[in-house]
């Protein structure tokens, strides 16, 4: 009789000891593929916006080559104008590569930055590069589905500049992060990162 | 022999005094060097002004505020960039200069904000600017607008790369002393 009941308890606790360590194994692999892909699945997503000559885009609209995708605002005094002009830069040394790629400049201050005013601030970079705006609404989701954190911060005169994630997003032609390009990277690594993106180009 | 070497030395003495007599007030300790302003976008409204500010003083002195007819307000910033993020900044209390020392506002970290540009500054253009500090008082510089291709930091090269890609003109003024 006693050693029945062991033979049973011991049993039981397997049992359980199973179930426990079949549970752990399962919410381990449900963690593991989120951890393992943060980085790459979670940035980008669907957006409507519009462009800076007055055109409704969507996601769809840049997605057909890799792209390049940078969030600032034309108040911006310093890192804006520096990182454009960069990428200006960078856009000149690649050459007939160039056209492989398509460039987004979004906005983070759609209350100063009207279409027409993104407009003629790109006039004075690369013509490649196009500006995205839209309603607070449609930047606030598309920052969300960048991951860019842009914050507004007033000023004593009653203005206010913008904190912003200040990286160039390099993206695949199916709107998945390939990798990005640092605040004033130098320009032999930034070149060579948007030289690997165009060879991705999807042949058609 | 003896001439030659007070001649060298008379020349010597002109070549540190001349650069000091470049921009500002004579009877000032802070010296403003290399100031310089990167040509601005269409439609821009701010700009940022940079320069290296130099304090000859056994005091330590403040930049405290800014003016220029071009521009409805000027602001002293601090910019980062930290985790990817930019961050700018009013500096509260004026920006510090220690004794004896000096203090570089240049693209990524202190700068002078243009704010309500009355009209985009365009390259080889000159544009006036006071500021004011909180022992010198008021020095007042001409500032060259440099070409938007300038090549920025590194180290107080800005002249350098306005020079070499020929499109400054007047973005040496004080480089033609030195």
């Amino acid at each position: 009789m006693r050693a029945r009941q062991w033979i049973l308890m011991a049993f039981a606790g397997l049992l359980g000891f199973s179930v426990a360590a079949l549970c752990a194994v399962y919410a381990v692999s449900l963690l593991r593929p989120v951890h393992g892909t943060a980085a790459t699945t979670q940035i980008g997503g669907p957006f409507t916006l519009v462009d800076d000559t007055g055109a409704t885009v969507t996601e769809k609209n840049i997605a057909g080559k890799p792209y390049v995708m940078y969030f600032g605002y034309t108040f911006c005094p310093d890192v804006c104008p520096t990182t454009l002009l960069d990428l200006s830069r960078w856009i000149k040394k690649l050459g007939p590569d160039a056209d492989r790629l398509n460039y987004v400049f979004v906005t983070v201050d759609p209350e100063r930055d009207t279409v027409q005013s993104m407009h003629a601030y790109l006039s004075s970079f690369d013509k490649h590069i196009r500006g995205y705006t839209g309603t607070p609404a449609e930047i606030a989701q598309v920052t969300k589905e960048y991951r860019v954190y842009y914050q507004k911060v007033p000023t004593e005169d009653g203005g206010y500049t913008m904190d912003h994630t200040a990286v160039v997003y390099l993206m695949g032609s199916d709107g998945k992060l390939v990798t990005v390009i640092p605040y004033q990277e130098d320009d032999t690594s930034a070149i060579a990162k948007l030289k690997n993106l165009a060879a991705l180009t999807p042949t058609s | 022999m003896r001439n030659l070497s007070k001649l060298a030395l008379a020349a010597l003495l002109i070549g540190f005094v001349a650069p000091a007599l470049a921009q500002g007030t004579s009877n000032t300790s802070i010296t403003v060097e290399q100031p310089w302003v990167r040509a601005t976008p269409t439609g821009a409204k701010t700009g940022a002004v940079y320069m290296t500010l130099d304090n000859k003083s056994g005091t330590a002195d403040r930049l405290t505020g800014a003016t220029s007819d071009v521009a409805d307000k000027l602001q002293v910033h601090e910019m980062k960039v930290e985790n990817g993020v930019m961050q700018m900044r009013e500096v509260p209390d004026g920006l510090p200069i220690p004794a004896g020392g000096s203090v570089v506002l240049k693209p990524g970290s202190y700068h002078v904000m243009l704010i309500g540009l009355k009209k985009p500054l365009t390259a080889g253009e000159k544009i006036p600017l006071t500021l004011t500090f909180e022992k010198a008082g008021n020095i007042s510089v001409t500032v060259p607008v440099q070409a938007m291709s300038a090549k920025q930091d590194k180290g107080g090269m800005n002249s350098m790369g306005g020079m070499q890609d020929g499109k400054s003109g007047g973005g040496m003024g004080n480089m033609e002393m030195k």
